[in-house]
């Protein structure tokens, strides 16, 4: 543990995700290797690379869904490379999910206010939340948040697509988040739903930074001030939008195809 | 939206008041005794509501928690003997004569210290895998009472067991214990209804549907998991106790893996996904166990198949309604309900 002293000095200067040389393999394969990168605290950054470059891989180590072969991860100057997800989130980080991960069995509110519960005490709590609860309020402002009020008490099962994804991202909302890793939050979105979502992404009060994950450069770029990109994973190039759309390397890689 | 507001609101009291079914239940079971003898209130209704309760506590782990465990009879067996054990029995060698009021909070202590740890060895697997751990415990522990005379006089077991007398009220005499059956059962019932919507047992249902997820959430699975086991543990406990005061006695043949099966099959037969189901399933079987036999006589075949009886009614069950007599009640209904001007709603 480290002392007060240790910990007020790393206040101001540390960084909120600081990767160093982190390795991930799978049997022979290196899903990740040597990964070194470095945040800001309020930074949005989004990783780019085609299928396959490790950019799940890297969340899931971020988040300890998956732990680093070797390498290190700091959260906010902690080091949090061998703790357990929950730990990692009671400290602020969230993520979505590339495909929704939710409790397709619980209404709406439910949902939520399990993502508001697992960040604050009385997780076993016997006694259910009374209407002045201040869990219960901060559920129905995230309800409201992206748009589910109207399917609030509906089944999760029962949602069109769209809304659980909203919903994917108001778990990821719950609580005093200071780093959020968003995991191809667009795909399958209607137009009108993507702008929802960038409305969603911009308006997040400035301290909270993210990496977002996402192949659609329209949303992408339009959200984030920095760019890392990743092939085979490594990462190969970092900067911030106009650079990395101009780069011909990247363009050949990964804007090439479909997206002129 | 107003509409939909109102909708939500209506769903949260429809626990309290708004379903008749449960009230009349209530009702109906408070005044049995008015119409029903000895032999009826102790042998049907007493079994339904004990074995319901032993069941109720394989429901809440399975219907919230996903958790199927077949140690749930084990541990109303250890309740059971550890009462035997501290409290006064005809094993003078044995038991510690220690007063009921001292025995009881004892047993149930132990019951759940050993469900718990019972757990903890059992969250480690997943599926299938905890059925066979929590089988294994079960037979472990059978075969252990069978061979142990120190603690647990092996295949004769504990006799003569004392039950609770006090306020000039035999609470072993039919009357009285159905009550007090009652009320245990009963408040059993409500707190499993109550916890399913309260932070734990929503977080438990989380669990059960994406535990990935539940961990990204902040919770820790394994312990949410584990202290369900407790819970459920306790609740088990409190059905060995009074299954144990019922008899007088307990032996190896009353925690047999048989009868751990039997526990399941309750808790599969009456449904999993409600409470109430395993209440209902213990009553089925607790008639076919009861009458099976007679009827089989009745009908010229032999008595002594009673058992093929039970095993058909709950390949029959399972094989028309996998989600038990529950499901099969709540599927009429549906079919059957008024389309009410919201509902279309529902399913947009």
């Amino acid at each position: 543990m480290d002392s007060v002293a240790q910990r007020l000095a790393n206040v101001g200067s540390s960084a909120a995700l600081e990767l160093r040389g982190v390795t991930r393999m799978f049997g022979a394969l290196a899903a990740l290797s040597d990964v070194t990168m470095t945040v800001r605290p309020g930074e949005r950054r989004a990783v780019l690379g085609s299928n396959g470059a490790g950019k799940t891989t890297l969340f899931n180590c971020i988040t300890g869904d998956f732990l680093p072969t070797s390498g290190a991860i700091r959260f906010f100057g902690e080091d949090v490379t061998s703790f357990p997800p929950y730990e990692r989130i009671r400290r602020g980080l969230r993520r979505t999910y590339q495909i929704s991960s939710l409790f397709p069995g619980l209404t709406v509110e439910d949902n939520i206010y399990l993502a508001t519960r697992g960040v604050s005490r009385g997780r076993f709590s016997f006694l259910r939340p009374g209407l002045s609860d201040p869990l219960k309020a901060a559920t129905r402002s995230l309800i409201e948040a992206v748009h589910l009020t109207p399917v609030a008490q509906r089944k999760v099962a029962e949602l069109a697509y769209g809304q659980q994804r909203q919903l994917e991202i108001a778990l990821a909302l719950a609580g005093a988040p200071r780093f959020i890793l968003f995991d191809e939050p667009a795909a399958g979105l209607s137009p009108t739903e993507r702008r929802e979502l960038i409305e969603i992404l911009t308006s997040l009060p400035s301290h909270i930074g993210y990496i977002i994950i996402e192949h659609d450069m329209d949303v992408a770029l339009r959200v984030v001030e920095s760019v890392t990109m990743m092939h085979n994973g490594r990462i190969f190039k970092e900067g911030n939008p106009q650079e990395i759309e101009a780069d011909p390397e990247v363009q050949e890689l990964y804007l090439g195809g479909g997206h002129g | 939206m107003a509409l939909v507001q109102n909708r939500g609101a209506a769903r949260a009291q429809a626990f309290d008041f708004g379903e008749p079914a449960p009230w009349i239940v209530a009702v109906v079971l408070i005044l049995l005794p008015l119409v029903s003898n000895g032999f009826f209130l102790s042998e049907i209704f007493g079994q339904t509501l004990i074995l319901g309760v032993i069941a109720l506590s394989l429901m809440f782990l399975a219907g919230y928690g996903g958790m199927v465990s077949l140690m749930q009879l084990t541990i109303a067996g250890v309740a059971g003997y550890m009462f035997a054990l501290f409290g006064v029995s005809g094993s003078h060698n044995i038991s510690l004569n220690w007063p009921w009021w001292l025995a009881t909070p004892m047993a149930l202590a132990l019951a759940t210290l050993f469900g718990t740890v019972g757990g903890a060895l059992a969250v480690r697997t997943e599926g299938i895998y905890t059925i066979m751990i929590t089988l294994a415990i079960g037979a472990a522990f059978y075969f252990f009472t069978n061979q142990n005379y120190a603690l647990f006089n092996g295949h004769t077991g504990m006799n003569s067991i004392e039950t609770p007398s006090f306020w000039g009220v035999d609470w072993r005499a039919s009357l009285p214990f159905y009550y007090l059956t009652l009320l245990v059962a009963g408040a059993c019932y409500f707190a499993v209804d109550y916890l399913g919507r309260a932070p734990f047992g929503l977080a438990l249902q989380g669990v059960r549907d994406n535990p990935r997820r539940m961990a990204a959430l902040g919770f820790h699975v394994n312990a949410h998991r584990i202290a369900a086991y407790a819970f459920a543990a306790f609740l088990a406990g409190l059905g060995g106790i009074l299954q144990v005061w019922n008899y007088k006695q307990i032996s190896p043949g009353s925690v047999s893996p048989d009868a751990c099966i039997n526990v399941l099959i309750i808790a599969v037969v009456g449904g999993v996904t409600r409470p109430v189901g395993p209440f209902i399933g213990a009553f089925i079987f607790v008639m076919l166990r009861t009458f099976a036999l007679d009827f089989l006589r009745e009908i010229g075949l032999d008595g002594n198949r009673f058992r093929l009886l039970i095993g058909v009614g709950f390949l029959v069950i399972v094989f028309w309604s996998p989600d038990g007599v529950i499901g099969l009640w709540e599927r009429w209904r549906r079919s059957h309900a008024p389309a009410r001007p919201q509902g279309g709603g529902g399913h947009g």
